[in-house]
C-alpha cells in the first residue's frame, strides 16, 4: 500500500487514462492446468480463439500463434471446444 | 464474416481481468467488440463485469467505458448518445461512434427494468445486451427474476417445502418487442457466428436494439469450467434458449427463427444435469422437470407460430 | 439589463436558455414543474440549441446528465423533494466523478407525510453529498446564482444545486433584471471539459478496493476546499456584470449586532423588514443569511460572528436526530461554542410571520434548551 500512488497524485474522480491496462496483469497464477497447443492437428479455425473468456489465444493472420501464458487461467474451454482435439493439457506444478 | 475475419480485428477488450476461469461474460463482451469494428462507447451497470474489468487503477476497456451504478446504465447511455447527437448536429464531432449497454438480469430486468424501458421508448440509438447468467451472482447467487424454474439459488434454497425458485422466467424479449424498437434478438454465445451477426445487425439498425444473450456462469451454475460453451449448447438444442431475432418495421413485427433442431430437439433434462444448481432434479422432482419441460415446450411451439414455422 | 416580472422558476428557465446546455434531462415535480415546462416551450420554439430529455424518473434524469456530462457536454437538470430523493443515489455519484453539472432546486419537504411546500429537508438531505450548494433569497438571486455557480461548477470540476424556496419563490413574481445573451454567453465562457468519453478513450467510474477508494474521497473533499477561493474570484467577476457583489454570507446590520439569527432562503428577506422594526425601538439586532451553504466558508463565518453575544440558528427542516440541524452544527463547530440555540421552523410551507422571528430574536438569550421550535402548535 506504502508504494501506491498518494491522493494528489491521482487522476480527477479515478478516471483511467490509460486504456486496456489490464494487458500488464499476470492471472497465470489462478490456473491448475495449462493447455497446450499442438500443431500439427491445428487447422487455425480460431475457435479456440473465440471462445476464450481472457484473450489469452494469440492469433495473427487468421491463425494460431500461440498461448498467452500471463492471460490464460486454464478454463480449458479451448481444449473442450476444439473440433480436432489439437489442444491437450497439463496440470501446473 | 467468419472467425479468421474476426480475429485479426483489433481486440478492444483485454485479457488480466477478474472474471472467474471460464466465464461466459468475457468471451460475449470479445465477440460483441469484435463485431463493431469501429469506435464505441460502452456503459456498463454494476455487475460481474464491471467490477472484474474495471478495478482501479487498471481496466480492460480500450475504448471508452463508463459505469455508473446499478440500475441506470441504460439513462446513463441515454444522456451519452445525445450529447453524441447534439454534439454532430453542431459539427463539433466528426467521428462515427456506436454505444453499447451491457447489463447482467439483474441489471436489466430486475432492478433496471425502468431505466431500460424508458430509454427503449425514447429511441436511443443504443445497442442494449443483457448479459443473462440467470441470477445475482456477482453478490452470491441469489435469485433474479430470470432465474430458471426449479434453480437453486442462495436465495431460492431446496429443502422439504420448497424446491428452488417457483416462477419461470421473465421474458425480457417480449417486453423489449412490446416497445416496438426496430430490433430485438436472443443470442448465444454457443452460436457465435449467429452472435456476431446479430450485434452486427443491431448497429447497423438506427433506433434502439436489444439483444438476449445467455452468459454461462461456472459458480452460479455449478457446472466444469470447461463446459461454458457445451451447457449453452444444451440450452440451446433443448430449445431452452432458442435463437430468434424480431424486427418491427412501421409496428409490424417479423419474427425469424434462426436455429431449429428440429428432430434433434433434446429434452430438457440434458441442460439441467450438467448443472449443480438443478441437483435436486436429476433424478428426483420429476414433477418440477416435467414443468419445465411443458413450459419449454408450449414457448417453443408459440415462438415457432410466430416466426412461421 | 432587460427588467422583467417573472415567477422565481421562470428566471431559472430564462437561465438555462441563456446557459443553453446541450443537454437537458428532466422528470416533473411539484414545484419545480414549471422550470421544465418553461423550457420545453422554448425548445419547442427552437430558442435553445441542446436536446431536452424527458426521462421517465429522477433517477433517470441524474444518469443522464451523469452520462452526458461524461461525453463532455453542458447538462442540466432540475427537481425537488423526493425527485431529488429518489436520484440521491446518482447525485453522490456526479460528485465523486467530478462532473460539473448544474441542478436547480426548488425546495419541498420531503415525504411523509407528502407535501409539496417549502421546507429545505431535500436539500439538507443531499447536503453532504459533495455538490456545491447556493441558496436564494428571492428571484433574482436565484437567477444570478445560476451563472455563478455554473461557472464555479466548471472551474472545481464539481456539480451545484442553485436552490430557492418552493412556492415563496418559485411562484412569486417580482422584478428582476435580466441581461443580455451575449453578457452571459461571455461571462461563462465556452465549456472546456477535462475528460470526454467520445473524444480519448478512458474508463469512468471504476471500481476502487480499501487500496484507492480513501485517496480518491480525499482528492474529491480537497475540490471543495478549494472551491473556495474560486467562488470568491467568481463573485468579484459577476459584480461586474451585475452591480451586485454577492459573497458567501448576506449580512443585514451585523456589525453592532448583539442578537444575530443566522438562516437561509426567503426567510432571510422578511426578517430584515422584522430587524427594522426592532432595531426602531433600540434593540442591537441583525441576520446572517446563508448564500454558499457548500462549501462551508467556516473561516468567513467565525470573521462574521465571532463578536455576536446571542446567536440562533432558524432551520427549516427537522433532523429528527436530538441534537440539531446541519446548519445548527457547523455554527455551533465553526464558532467553537455551546450557547448558540436552534429554532426549527417553517416545516411543509408553514407560513413564517413577523411574529415568529421576534420571538426568536426575544427568546434566543433565554432558557435552557438549545433546540426549540417555533410556529408549531403546542
Amino acid at each position: 500500500m506504502q508504494n501506491l500512488k498518494k491522493w494528489k497524485e491521482l487522476e480527477d474522480a479515478g478516471n483511467i487514462l490509460d486504456k486496456g491496462n489490464n494487458e500488464e496483469n499476470d492471472v497465470s497464477g489462478w490456473r491448475s492446468f495449462r493447455p497446450i497447443h499442438i500443431r500439427e492437428k491445428c487447422i487455425d479455425c480460431m475457435i479456440c480463439w473465440s471462445v476464450c473468456p481472457d484473450n489469452a489465444v494469440i492469433s495473427g493472420d487468421g491463425k494460431f500463434i500461440k498461448f498467452d501464458y500471463t492471460k490464460c487461467k486454464g478454463c480449458l474451454i479451448c481444449l473442450n471446444e476444439c473440433p480436432v482435439n489439437a489442444i491437450r493439457s497439463e496440470k501446473e506444478k | 464474416m467468419n472467425l479468421k475475419e474476426l480475429s485479426n480485428r483489433k481486440a478492444r477488450f483485454t485479457g488480466g481481468h477478474t472474471l472467474c476461469p471460464g466465464c461466459g461474460e468475457g468471451i460475449i463482451v470479445r465477440a460483441v467488440l469484435q463485431a463493431i469494428n469501429q469506435q464505441v462507447v460502452v456503459g456498463c451497470a454494476t455487475s460481474c463485469l464491471e467490477v472484474s474489468t474495471s478495478k482501479f487503477p487498471q481496466t480492460s476497456w480500450k475504448c471508452s467505458f463508463i459505469h455508473n451504478a446499478f440500475e441506470n446504465v441504460s439513462a446513463t447511455m441515454s444522456g451519452v448518445e445525445t450529447a453524441y447527437r447534439v454534439l454532430k448536429r453542431k459539427n463539433k464531432i466528426k467521428d462515427d461512434i456506436k454505444f453499447v449497454a451491457f447489463a447482467g438480469d439483474g441489471g436489466l430486468c430486475d432492478i433496471g427494468l425502468q431505466s431500460f424501458s424508458g430509454a427503449l421508448e425514447r429511441g436511443h440509438n443504443v445497442l442494449f445486451i443483457c448479459l443473462d447468467n440467470e441470477a445475482y451472482q456477482n453478490t452470491g447467487i441469489q435469485r433474479s427474476s430470470a432465474t430458471p424454474y426449479g434453480a437453486w439459488t442462495s436465495t431460492t434454497q431446496i429443502g422439504e417445502k420448497h424446491k428452488g425458485k417457483e416462477q419461470f422466467k421473465k421474458d425480457i424479449v417480449k417486453i423489449a418487442v412490446a416497445h416496438e424498437i426496430p430490433y430485438v434478438a436472443q443470442a448465444s454465445p454457443s452460436n457465435y457466428l449467429d452472435l456476431v451477426k446479430k450485434v452486427s445487425t443491431a448497429v447497423s439498425i438506427n433506433g434502439p436494439s436489444f439483444i438476449n444473450i445467455l452468459s454461462p456462469c461456472v459458480p452460479g451454475w455449478r457446472y466444469l469450467q470447461m463446459e461454458s460453451i457445451h451447457v449453452c449448447r444444451r440450452a440451446v438444442d433443448s430449445c431452452f434458449w432458442p435463437l430468434y431475432e424480431v424486427f418491427v418495421e412501421n409496428g409490424v413485427e417479423k419474427w425469424k427463427l434462426n436455429y431449429d433442431p428440429k428432430d434433434k430437439k433434446e429434452p430438457v433434462i440434458n441442460f439441467l444435469r450438467m448443472q449443480g444448481r438443478f441437483k435436486h432434479l436429476w433424478n428426483d422432482n420429476k414433477d418440477i422437470v416435467d414443468k419445465i419441460q411443458a413450459n419449454i415446450d408450449r414457448k417453443w411451439e408459440e415462438l415457432k407460430k410466430r416466426c412461421s414455422v | 439589463m432587460i427588467k422583467r416580472v417573472i415567477t422565481g422558476n421562470e428566471a431559472v428557465a430564462y437561465a438555462m436558455k441563456q446557459i443553453d446546455p446541450e443537454v437537458v434531462a428532466a422528470y416533473p415535480i411539484t414545484p419545480q414543474t414549471q422550470i421544465i415546462e418553461k423550457y420545453a416551450e422554448y425548445y419547442a420554439k427552437g430558442e435553445v440549441s441542446g436536446e431536452l430529455i424527458d426521462v421517465e424518473s429522477e433517477h433517470s434524469a441524474m444518469s443522464a446528465v451523469v452520462g452526458a456530462a461524461g461525453a463532455g457536454v453542458r447538462a442540466m437538470t432540475a427537481t425537488s423533494s423526493q425527485g431529488l430523493a429518489l436520484m440521491l443515489e446518482i447525485v453522490y455519484i456526479a460528485a465523486a466523478m467530478r462532473l460539473p453539472i448544474l441542478m436547480p432546486v426548488v425546495n419541498r419537504a420531503l415525504s411523509g407525510p407528502i407535501n409539496i411546500h417549502c421546507d429545505h429537508s431535500d436539500t439538507m438531505m443531499a447536503a453532504n453529498s459533495g455538490w456545491l450548494q447556493f441558496y436564494s433569497e428571492n428571484n433574482q438571486d436565484v437567477y444570478d446564482n445560476c451563472f455563478i455557480a455554473l461557472k464555479v461548477a466548471e472551474r472545481v470540476n464539481l456539480p451545484v444545486m442553485v436552490c430557492q424556496d418552493g412556492f415563496i419563490t418559485s411562484h412569486s413574481i417580482e422584478d428582476i433584471s435580466l441581461y443580455k445573451d451575449n453578457v452571459i454567453k461571455k461571462f461563462i465562457g465556452e465549456y472546456k471539459p477535462k475528460y470526454n468519453l467520445l473524444k480519448k478513450e478512458i474508463t469512468m467510474g471504476p471500481f476502487d478496493m480499501f487500496d484507492y477508494y480513501f485517496e480518491h474521497k480525499r482528492k474529491q473533499a480537497q475540490a471543495m476546499f478549494d472551491s473556495v477561493k474560486v467562488i470568491e474570484s467568481t463573485f468579484k467577476e459577476f459584480s461586474l456584470i451585475s452591480g451586485r457583489r454577492y459573497d458567501f454570507f448576506e449580512e443585514y446590520k451585523l456589525k453592532d449586532a448583539e442578537k444575530v439569527i443566522v438562516m437561509i432562503g426567503s426567510t432571510y428577506g422578511s426578517a430584515r423588514d422584522v430587524v427594522d422594526s426592532l432595531r426602531n425601538n433600540g434593540e442591537l439586532v441583525g441576520i446572517l443569511g446563508i448564500r454558499v451553504f457548500r462549501p462551508f466558508n467556516f473561516k468567513l463565518l467565525k470573521k462574521k460572528l465571532e463578536k455576536i453575544r446571542n446567536i440562533a440558528v432558524m432551520e427549516r427542516y427537522d433532523p429528527l436526530s436530538g441534537f440539531g440541524g446541519i446548519l445548527f452544527n457547523e455554527i455551533r463547530s465553526s464558532l467553537s461554542r455551546n450557547d448558540i440555540v436552534e429554532y426549527i421552523y417553517g416545516l411543509g410551507g408553514r407560513d413564517v410571520d413577523d411574529s415568529q422571528i421576534l420571538k426568536v430574536f426575544k427568546e434566543m438569550n433565554n432558557g435552557k434548551e438549545l433546540i426549540r421550535y417555533v410556529g408549531v402548535r403546542e
